[in-house]
């Protein structure tokens, strides 16, 4: 699997370390509802298809990717600055 | 038909015309009283203990594919009951005593070998870990014998012992554990469940779940609607879809586990030997190929195949351990989808969907399981309560923080 980093290019995949799902939203506080903590924590939709998840590149510039790949075919969409996708969620 | 002296005696003089199919080719029932979804080991498992010690016979196990064709069929037949915590020791030890009495329960020759589980250990701080391993099996009454390096030697001589990074300290020796015939397992309990009237429907995938107020009543399936009182899914590695189908979202992860076998050679290996510096194990198989494989991919897959680096980091592992094997031609690899849990551990229960039972989350640990995990779903299934045997194996465990954390790795899908 090859993983097309924004700042070093086409890369192999084992030069990143993976660190699952980027859907889960950390609850914005520890008092937040338990629900909503246990959902972030344990809970995950696990689709089978497209599927967003966290990738660094630790084996080159140590940046956070978030990487849409498909679970089914390996196949990757997209891949973004991690800070890129938090900004622009957060609107700043 | 019974099989036995009498049947070999019996089919050597009349040909092969007299053998039968192994179980019926049935076409569906607009109604059962339980419906399984996944013909894989647990789910025909759990079909055979329903019409066997529950008295259950309307029963219909539902398979996408054909019988055994997902992870039964996928795996490195390894069985063993070295477990440390509450809740799994007792069902692993029940599953190995299943697996114990197994062939003469379903009449079908399962290959079950007790060849013996090895665990290497290379340090003081593992040999101790193992040690207090090894006393909490034997506090169950679990067999289990800590050895020092000449008690690995004597058993395995050829194992890299003077390894500088990792040297060979001792290991942990369960002789029950072992191996068993994968595929046999799967057919064995289907002929088992069909002789005892459960219907075994292949190429019938499930599309859909029907809950109405609260309650299952039925599935559509691509061989069309299917009523039923009670649902029990067994579809691991595909558990977060199924469990979606009634509303349901899952502490779950599918991923994918490779493993690997070597072209045959003459006896060498009679152990299942595991190294502690690595993750790796590997067995022989009676065909005579070397059986191993290592950790999971690392990533939400499901794809029954892996990628490239995980094969070259099992057999770094294996050749660090076993020098001798490095000329060795591998012959073939495959994956199989697992259900990775949070907490490492497996889920068999009700659900909050009456009349919906769960049965997931066996990480790479399903084939072990899968006699004590069908006893338990069939009971859960048939008295509408768990068995004690899985009574800690909870859906709300982990909203209850009563996780059952095997490996001590927290709540990380890809860590066990």
């Amino acid at each position: 699997m090859l993983i097309s980093c924004p700042f070093c290019g086409s890369r192999a995949s084992e030069e990143f370390t993976v660190l699952g799902d980027a859907t889960p939203r950390r609850p914005e506080t520890p008092e937040a509802d338990p629900e909503a903590w246990y959902d972030y924590i344990y809970l995950r939709n696990n689709p089978r298809g497209r599927h967003r998840e966290f990738w660094q590149h630790v084996g080159g510039c140590r940046a956070w990717l978030v990487v849409e790949r498909d679970t089914a075919t390996h196949e990757i969409h997209t891949v973004e600055l991690a800070r890129d996708v938090a900004r622009k969620r957060d609107g700043s | 038909m019974r099989y036995g002296w009498h049947s070999i005696v019996k089919q050597a003089f009349g040909g092969l015309a007299c053998v039968a199919p192994a179980w019926r080719e049935p076409e569906p029932k607009p109604a059962y009283d339980v419906v399984i979804v996944g013909g894989g080991g647990h789910g025909l498992a759990t079909a055979y203990y329903l019409a066997k010690e529950h008295g259950v016979a309307n029963v219909a196990v539902l398979e996408k594919g054909y019988l055994g064709s997902g992870s039964v069929g996928r795996n490195t037949t390894i069985v063993r009951s070295n477990y440390l915590l509450d809740g799994n020791v007792q069902f692993y030890e029940k599953s190995m005593q299943l697996w114990e009495g197994l062939e003469q329960d379903f009449n079908f020759n399962a290959m079950v070998s007790q060849r013996g589980v090895l665990n290497l250990y290379h340090s003081d701080a593992q040999r101790d870990a193992y040690a207090r391993r090894g006393t909490a099996m034997r506090l169950h009454g679990i067999d289990a014998e800590l050895l020092n390096r000449e008690g690995v030697r004597a058993l395995v001589p050829f194992l890299d012992f003077d390894n500088a990074r990792f040297p060979i300290h001792g290991g942990l020796l369960q002789r029950r554990g072992g191996t068993v015939r994968h595929d046999a397992v799967a057919w064995g309990y289907a002929r088992g469940a069909d002789s005892r009237g459960v219907d075994l429907l292949q190429n019938c995938e499930v599309t859909g779940i029907s809950v109405e107020s609260g309650r299952v009543t039925g599935v559509e399936t691509s061989r069309g609607r299917i009523a039923c009182t009670k649902l029990g899914l067994a579809t691991a590695g595909n558990s977060s879809r199924t469990a979606a189908m009634a509303g349901l979202k899952l502490p779950i992860e599918s991923h994918v586990l490779q493993a690997f076998v070597s072209e045959a050679i003459k006896p060498y290996l009679d152990q299942v030997v595991t190294y502690g510096a690595g993750h790796f194990y590997v067995s022989q198989s009676d065909k005579g190929g070397l059986v191993f494989g290592g950790d999971i991919d690392g990533y939400n897959s499901y794809a029954q195949r892996g990628n490239l680096p995980i094969v070259e980091h099992v057999i770094e592992a294996g050749v660090a351990m076993l020098p001798g094997v490095s000329r060795l031609r591998l012959l073939r690899s495959w994956g199989g989808i697992m259900d990775m849990s949070m907490d490492g551990s497996p889920i068999i229960d009700k659900t909050p969907v009456e009349g919906l039972y769960l049965n997931c989350g066996w990480c790479y640990g399903g084939f072990k399981a899968t006699p004590a995990s069908g006893w338990c779903f069939a009971h859960t299934i048939a008295r509408d309560a768990p068995h004690a045997l899985n009574a800690k194996f909870r859906l709300d465990r982990f909203r209850g923080g009563r996780v059952i954390d095997e490996r001590g790795g927290g709540a990380r899908p890809n860590l066990h």
